[in-house]
């Protein structure tokens, strides 16, 4: 390892020419990597293809933290560019003289993961490297009673995993042992998790309040409703993995987490090793949405490596796996009562929401808050799931209205006690409360959506971005029609982040929805590569509309057949426009996500003069609000 | 067991109902072919067997014996090409499946329609929401091996 001093050193220029960047920020499949690269040439004023972006590691990157939260780019991309100006000797380039920096450079990753070849942790091989599965029980908390003995199956407590020298010996010891392990009942998920959230509360807190009794008394029509959003799986397509290995009093560990420091932390903890003796190597892994099962794989491998007589371990989670065990987007309630004066204006508003803490990652505390952590013979007890303040928040983001609305009032009910593991998925509470605000606007709106907006709304750049997917969707001439509708929603994200206004066309046959068309304005200030950012937006609108209309975890889900999503010919047709400006760059991935759902539910409701609060949008739900 | 992989008679020694996928990526040291579900719902794993696209993660190998198996490595480039021409794809995960589902069409179909393509990609499962840009990718491949 490097010595303290010598980290974190940003960029290197290499014999041969190259510059080595070392970055916090790690590639999840959103195109990162090619955007720091063009961010550090041109700095560095040399051609992109002398950019080499290192894998992060432990070892030698700087601690970046944990890639999320859409910060990347505003955050990562700035650290690189001060250090890259640093180094030439100079002050950061002015945005006007930019010429590789706003180009849609190529992705530098898509031709060798289009050609097949090694691209992700899990395709890594180590010498002499054991395959592994691990076995855990049908349902969270139950105890391991008794397992057979089998060749290769190691045991600590309630955690117990299988090695073997070939993958498919593995497998097949797993499925063996898996029938004929008796667990403990654990605790029943509830029936109706909303219901069980509100009589759950650990702490109610106020998150925004403006008390304007004057304007408050202008009320003279109340309204009220409440919106519901399930638990949604990241539901990657390749399920987690992570490789491990103990030479001598150091471990090893490649993993696709989101944060390679705080997850050494968590290892660290549970293997009773100090944190320097543990290094953590990021490799991608298939998409990641927010917080999947990459550390919770990562301190499974970890633990097995311990019985491995230091030969490495390959732990590959299987589907019924990250069904079971990845740390889900938890459900929410959101309660919202408006009070509106003899114009329709909106003078007084109330949000009240109900949910469980939307971060449980590792290395943010001193308690280990990974699945086996609980499960060892000497366990931790795993801390709460817990939610950053605003801006940014986690179940309470977006949950501050960014419209002016003179007396309001925003208040979190925080629910410790988790019923079942939950933690970040990408935007986190906003695409819940997103959901519910733009729903209830447009129930407020009386006709007329984009005009009882842009009369709250007075941030000139949110106002852009509603203008321009008015006039890009060619709002006021769309034709209705027997089961068509069409719907629109906005929000900045984190109210500090990105501006986005969706606008979704839909058709119902019956209580059947299909979206056929999203058009999408978005203003995420100086964009990096506008390419990427197109590709984030239409990836997160389809995937947004995924969650809308078909998606919720049930307890027992372990395949596609439970746990269905999009195919292609659902997936709808999108329109990115992205307003072009200098402003400093804001992260793109996530932005979309709560303006898709609404914009959605209102074209609903626009179709079938139906209005839905529960998510998802499915038959069986659109039938309920009919008959309600 | 003999086969005929990617144009090379292969012989690999493994149990007959070891699923292809672990010999590809154990044995073979081809990953291309990603594990995804393990029971052929999501296609990350497709590979095609004389020419048509099969999960290969519960295909035992007793199933290949003198068959024709072609793998992502195995393919032209014509819809790789495309792909990277329309930048289509985020993680790049489910592309080999799609790449393999991609390329039999057009084996069969040299100009399908937008609503042929989407079809044809059903069995595939993209998270990332990759959908339009791959099928302006295909409909690329289509018109250009014209």
């Amino acid at each position: 390892m490097n010595k303290p001093e010598k980290l974190p050193q940003r960029v290197r220029i290499e014999a041969d020419g190259t510059v080595s960047i070392a970055v916090g920020k790690v590639e999840l499949g959103q195109g990162i990597s090619t955007a720091l690269a063009q961010i550090a040439a041109e700095e560095l004023g040399v051609d992109l293809s002398k950019i080499r972006v290192l894998p992060a590691s432990t070892a030698y990157s700087p601690d970046e933290g944990v890639t999320s939260g859409s910060l990347s780019i505003q955050d990562g991309g700035k650290a690189l560019r001060a250090a890259c100006a640093e180094l030439r000797g100079r002050a950061e380039k002015p945005a006007s003289e930019y010429r590789i920096v706003g180009t849609n450079a190529p992705r530098l990753d898509l031709p060798g993961k289009f050609a097949g070849r090694a691209s992700y942790v899990h395709d890594m091989v180590l010498p002499g490297m054991l395959h592994a599965r691990i076995l855990r029980p049908p349902r969270p908390f139950a105890k391991l009673v008794s397992i057979p003995d089998h060749p290769g199956l190691v045991r600590d407590g309630s955690f117990a995993g299988v090695l073997a020298e070939r993958e498919e010996d593995a497998i097949e010891a797993a499925k063996k042992l898996r029938a004929r392990a008796v667990w403990s009942d654990g605790p029943a998920t509830p029936r109706d998790i909303y219901a069980w959230l509100k009589d759950h509360v650990a702490e109610s807190k106020v998150q925004k309040e403006n008390a304007d009794p004057a304007a408050k008394a202008r009320g003279v029509k109340r309204v009220q409703a409440e919106y519901h959003k399930p638990f949604i799986c990241h539901a990657s397509i390749g399920p987690s993995c992570a490789l491990a290995w103990m030479k001598g009093d150091t471990l090893e560990v490649w993993s696709h987490t989101q944060g390679i420091f705080n997850l050494r932390k968590d290892i660290a903890i549970v293997l009773r090793m100090p944190e320097d003796k543990v290094i953590v190597h990021h490799g991608e892994g298939a998409g990641c949405y927010g917080h999947n099962g990459a550390d919770d794989v990562a301190l499974d491998a970890a633990l097995l490596a311990g019985f491995s007589r230091g030969l490495p371990v390959r732990l590959q989670w299987t589907r019924e796996d990250e069904f079971a065990w990845e740390p889900y987007g938890p459900a929410m309630a959101v309660a919202l009562e408006a009070s509106l004066d003899n114009e329709g204006r909106i003078v007084s508003w109330r949000h009240d929401l109900w949910s469980n803490g939307h971060t449980h990652r590792p290395g943010r505390a001193g308690q280990p808050v990974l699945i086996a952590a609980a499960e060892i013979a000497q366990p931790f007890e795993r801390g709460p799931a817990v939610d950053p303040p605003l801006p940014a928040g986690g179940a309470q983001r977006n949950a501050v209205p960014g419209y002016e609305f003179p007396d309001h009032k925003v208040t979190f009910h925080y629910v410790r006690e988790a019923p079942v593991h939950g933690s970040s998925l990408r935007s986190l509470g906003a695409f819940g409360n997103v959901f519910a605000i733009e729903s209830f606007m447009d129930e407020l709106a009386n006709g007329d959506p984009v005009a009882f907006r842009l009369k709250h709304l007075k941030d000139p750049r949110g106002r852009a971005v509603v203008e321009e997917a008015v006039r890009l969707s060619n709002w006021s001439s769309f034709v209705k029609s027997e089961g068509r509708g069409h719907g629109i929603a906005y929000a900045r994200y984190k109210n500090v982040g990105a501006y986005c206004a969706v606008v979704a066309e839909v058709e119902a046959s019956g209580a059947e929805l299909r979206v056929t068309r999203l058009v999408a304005a978005v203003d995420v200030g100086l964009a990096v590569n506008p390419d990427g950012v197109a590709n984030q937006i239409e990836g997160g609108c389809v995937q947004a509309t995924s969650w809308t209309l078909k998606e919720e975890w049930k307890p027992g889900t372990v395949s596609w057949e439970e746990y269905p999503i999009l195919r292609f010919s659902d997936a709808p047709p999108v329109e990115v426009h992205i307003v072009k400006n200098r402003q400093p760059s804001l992260g793109a991935g996530e932005c979309t996500m709560g303006p898709t759902v609404a914009a959605i539910a209102n074209a609903l409701h626009d179709a079938l003069g139906v209005r839905v609060r529960t998510l998802p949008l499915t038959a069986d739900n659109i039938t309920k609000a009919i008959n309600a | 067991m003999k086969f005929i992989l990617n144009g090379q008679p292969t012989e690999v020694k493994a149990g007959e109902n070891t699923p292809l996928l672990y010999v590809l990526r154990n044995d073979l040291g081809l990953v291309g072919s990603r594990f995804g579900c393990g029971s052929g719902q999501c296609g990350a794993c497709f590979v095609m067997v004389d020419g048509k696209p099969m999960a290969s993660c519960d295909l035992p190998l007793s199933f290949l014996e003198n068959k024709t198996v072609t793998t992502v490595e195995g393919l032209n480039g014509t819809v790789q090409k495309a792909l990277l021409a329309e930048q289509a794809a985020q993680c790049g995960y489910c592309m080999s499946g799609i790449i393999i589902s991609a390329t039999a069409l057009l084996a069969r179909n040299a100009s399908p329609s937008e609503k042929e393509i989407r079809e044809a990609l059903d069995k595939n499962l993209c998270r990332c929401g990759s959908h339009n840009r791959v099928v302006r990718a295909v409909m690329r491949a289509s018109r250009e091996q014209a």
